[in-house]
């Protein structure tokens, strides 16, 4: 029964974003109240009934009903109950639904809020209701997640046992609330141009920051993921699927700082429209990256052609019509507004080349094998040199400009003062070089540039913070993003250029160092988990002759998948991270062991929780702002009570 | 011509510069750091230049794996065509078995040796990469519904 409720909720949804569609875009006429209090009202029913359709998944899932079929193919009684839950997201079906939700749910947040006046609100609602339409017809028609199987089996299959962590439960959630955040975005773009209304960035902002924050958050949990899941001690492999997330995070920062200036100087008016347009097609392609079957990888659910034709025909449509839309409307709108060369607009131009430059970079790496395999059928791949040739120099040309922007006036700067005002943060640059000169054998350039770069940044931060002191919080929200940057490019330098390595054959009791550490080999013991059995080893870290402590990373086999994984065991001391893998039996208790030394690696993720930070203040601001602004919204507000 | 339109052309002019720029690096970068794949068969058939950078796809042949006294690993792989003997210094994936398809990066040494540098991991025993089905297939030796 639950199945049927759950199909029938997606049928009433996907009616309700046809009526949202065609009464936001009808209710963008100055006269139309009725359809646009039509529009908001379906945005709130859609979400109802998304949310009613994930419930009823939901608890499919929970209490293991396999006459479903998507949960016969995922999940398994075995499983421990948070897994159950994020096995939910952890397949196609479950995750293109929750795609869905988080799009309702920002279009009801774009309902409620009622930013940026009526009309520009309502011309938003239609296009996110298209976009809802055009996905759910997805899902009912490709990828029902409702199917029944008959006989429902005693047992399912089981989840990948990679996707079986805490942190990998939450990051579908994490970054598809970034990657559907750019909708919202996308829909404030598409009505302003349909409207022809200034002051959407002001509108869109809010959404923008949550996108960008859940998109930071979300790349973060993932490369922790990966750090400590699959045993190779990186924490960025270049992936396509890894690049997927990378490539809107890369226009959505460009798009923060560009809207910034449209709403502030009113320049790059046009600019940040189709950045707008271009965040969100990232999103897209992203998707269909990830989900289309087309890379082989633990992202990958769909293998079926069907869907990912469809998908491809969807972001045809939604970028083409985009393109179209702004082709034809653009030209009619206000052009941007003038600025001198030294200003802050001129260096968030910068900004924003050198990261349309960086997606440009990745863009290619990522999707050249896709497209000389289906030309010619050439199977190559593009491995981390290529990143490193062309995204690396890109990237660190722009953080040496990032601390000159806010020291910037609009319309017309004074570089030479900026400059001169920055004295203090050059000084920690020349320290934090000198530092790593004078105590890290043998010397580099690499990394005495990347540390006197992050002494630039995070000076030029804490100067930006004691210039505003006393400001309202949101006021640090740059210079914490900032500093950020300057914290990760630390952890990112340590780990790459100083980690050690070491890789042994060892039967128990006998001993291996790895960088300052010797590690003793006591043996594996078997161990039963609740749906895997694992080897685990016991390696002591040794002090002398004494333990001083013990380690235990396990391999792990889980017999309901068919699969197996690693289990690493990591000993940080926050500045340097012990790493170990247990490897593949060498027969006669012989174990392979792999150890790092990643000396910094837990800075790579505090400075993205820092940048995340910067972010939320920035958010906080925002919507206080909101409230003590007088603003015509009294109708609209009445409204959203309906 | 005026000064805005001036600063305009300069502008474009610029972007067009860095644009050239970026395009010319992409293409490098590609020209430079493109791994190809090749099956045992494509090695035998082509000469492999020493020392460039491929990935090597295929079954691990049957009794041909032994292990060396450290971590190093010596095997062969095979499309049922040609044979290619690897070696590995390193850790195995589990389900790296005798008979199972693997994907290996690495290059030719001079003795007709492929060094591998990373054996990758597949994390499902019935997981057959997409380009070991289809070097199976050139070869004649992929049957249909057996894995």
């Amino acid at each position: 029964m639950t199945g049927e409720l759950g199909q029938l909720a997606l049928c009433f949804a996907l009616a309700l974003s046809l009526v949202m569609a065609a009464s936001g875009l009808l209710g963008t006429r100055p006269a139309s109240l009725a359809a646009r209090r039509i529009a908001s009202g379906s945005a709130m029913g859609l979400l109802v009934f998304v949310a009613l359709a994930f419930g009823v998944l939901t608890y499919a899932f929970v209490t293991s009903d396999f006459s479903i079929i998507d949960v016969a193919n995922n999940s398994h009684t075995l499983k421990p109950l948070i897994y159950k839950i994020s096995g939910v997201w952890a397949n196609h079906e479950g995750s293109m639904l929750l795609w869905v939700l988080v799009l309702s749910i920002y279009a009801a947040l774009v309902a409620g809020l009622q930013r940026g006046g009526e009309r520009l609100t309502s011309g938003a609602l239609g296009v996110q209701g298209l976009l809802a339409a055009a996905f759910l017809l997805f899902i009912i028609f490709t990828s029902n997640p409702f199917l029944r199987l008959d006989p429902a089996p005693f047992e399912g299959a089981g989840l990948n046992p990679l996707l079986q962590d805490p942190g990998l439960a939450m990051h579908p959630p994490m970054l598809y609330a970034g990657y559907v955040g750019l909708s919202a975005s996308f829909a404030y773009a598409a009505a302003a141009l349909l409207v022809g209304e200034d002051g959407w960035t002001r509108a869109a902002r809010p959404f923008m920051l949550v996108a960008w924050i859940a998109l930071t958050c979300g790349i973060a949990l993932g490369s922790w993921w990966a750090y400590y899941e699959l045993g190779w001690g990186g924490f960025w492999f270049w992936d396509p699927v890894e690049n997927a997330s990378l490539m809107p995070w890369l226009i959505a920062t460009a798009l923060l700082h560009s809207a910034l200036a449209t709403e502030k100087s009113g320049a790059f008016r046009t600019w940040t429209l189709l950045l707008a347009i271009a965040g969100f097609s990232m999103s897209l392609i992203g998707t269909f990256l990830v989900r289309s079957g087309v890379l082989s990888s633990v992202h990958a659910f769909a293998s079926d052609p069907t869907r990912g034709f469809f998908i491809m025909v969807l972001i045809a449509l939604a970028i083409g019509g985009a393109l179209a839309l702004f082709a034809w409307r653009a030209p009619t709108l206000q052009g941007g507004a003038a600025f001198e060369i030294q200003s802050r607009e001129s260096m968030l131009l910068l900004n924003n080349v050198f990261l349309v430059a960086a997606c440009a970079c990745v863009f290619v790496g990522t999707l050249y094998p896709l497209v000389l395999d289906a030309i010619n059928g050439t199977k190559i791949s593009v491995g981390p040199p290529y990143f490193a040739l062309t995204f690396a120099p890109i990237f660190f040309a722009l953080l040496l400009l990032v601390p000159l922007g806010p020291q910037l006036n609009w319309k017309r700067g004074d570089l030479k003062a900026a400059w001169r005002s920055l004295y203090p943060a050059l000084g920690l640059a020349g320290i934090a070089a000198l530092t790593v000169l004078a105590l890290v054998s043998p010397r580099s350039v690499s990394a005495t540039g990347a540390f006197a770069v992050a002494g630039w940044l995070i000076g030029a931060s804490i100067l930006d913070i004691r210039k505003r002191k006393g400001a309202r919080a949101s006021a640090f929200a740059a210079a914490l993003a900032h500093a950020g940057l300057g914290i990760s490019l630390m952890g990112v330098a340590g780990t790459t250029l100083w980690r050690s390595e070491a890789l042994s054959v060892l039967a128990p009791g006998q001993t291996m160092t790895v960088g300052p550490y010797t590690l003793r080999f006591d043996g594996v013991t078997r161990e039963k988990g609740p749906n895997y059995i694992a080897d685990r080893g016991h390696i002591a870290l040794m002090d002398g002759d004494k333990v001083s402590t013990t380690l235990l990373p396990e391999h792990r086999f889980y017999p309901a998948e068919g699969q197996d994984m690693n289990d690493t065991a990591i000993r940080t001391t926050g500045w340097r991270d012990l790493y170990l893998a247990l490897g593949d039996d060498r027969g006669g208790g012989r174990f392979t062991l792999r150890a790092y030394v990643s000396p910094l690696a837990p800075l790579i993720w505090l400075g993205g929780l820092v940048m995340a930070l910067g972010g939320f203040l920035s958010l906080w601001g925002r919507l206080r702002v909101k409230e003590a602004e007088p603003k015509p919204a009294a109708p609209a507000a009445a409204l959203a009570a309906e | 011509m005026n000064a805005k339109k001036k600063r305009r052309l300069a502008f474009a002019a610029a972007l067009l510069a860095a644009g050239a720029v970026l395009a010319g690096v992409i293409v490098y970068g590609l020209g430079q750091n493109t791994m190809y794949f090749r099956s045992p068969t494509d090695i035998a058939d082509k000469q492999v230049s020493e020392g460039v950078a491929f990935r090597l796809g295929g079954l691990v042949e049957k009794g041909s794996v032994h292990h060396g006294m450290g971590a190093d690993v010596h095997f062969r792989v095979t499309d049922g065509k040609s044979t290619i003997a690897a070696d590995y210094n390193g850790v195995l994936p589990a389900l790296f078995r005798e008979g199972q398809g693997v994907v290996a990066t690495g290059a030719m040494d001079g003795s007709g040796t492929f060094v591998a540098s990373e054996v990758l991991a597949k994390h499902d025993e019935k997981y057959m990469p997409p380009e070991v089905v289809a070097a199976l297939k050139k070869s004649g030796r992929w049957q249909e519904g057996t894995q």
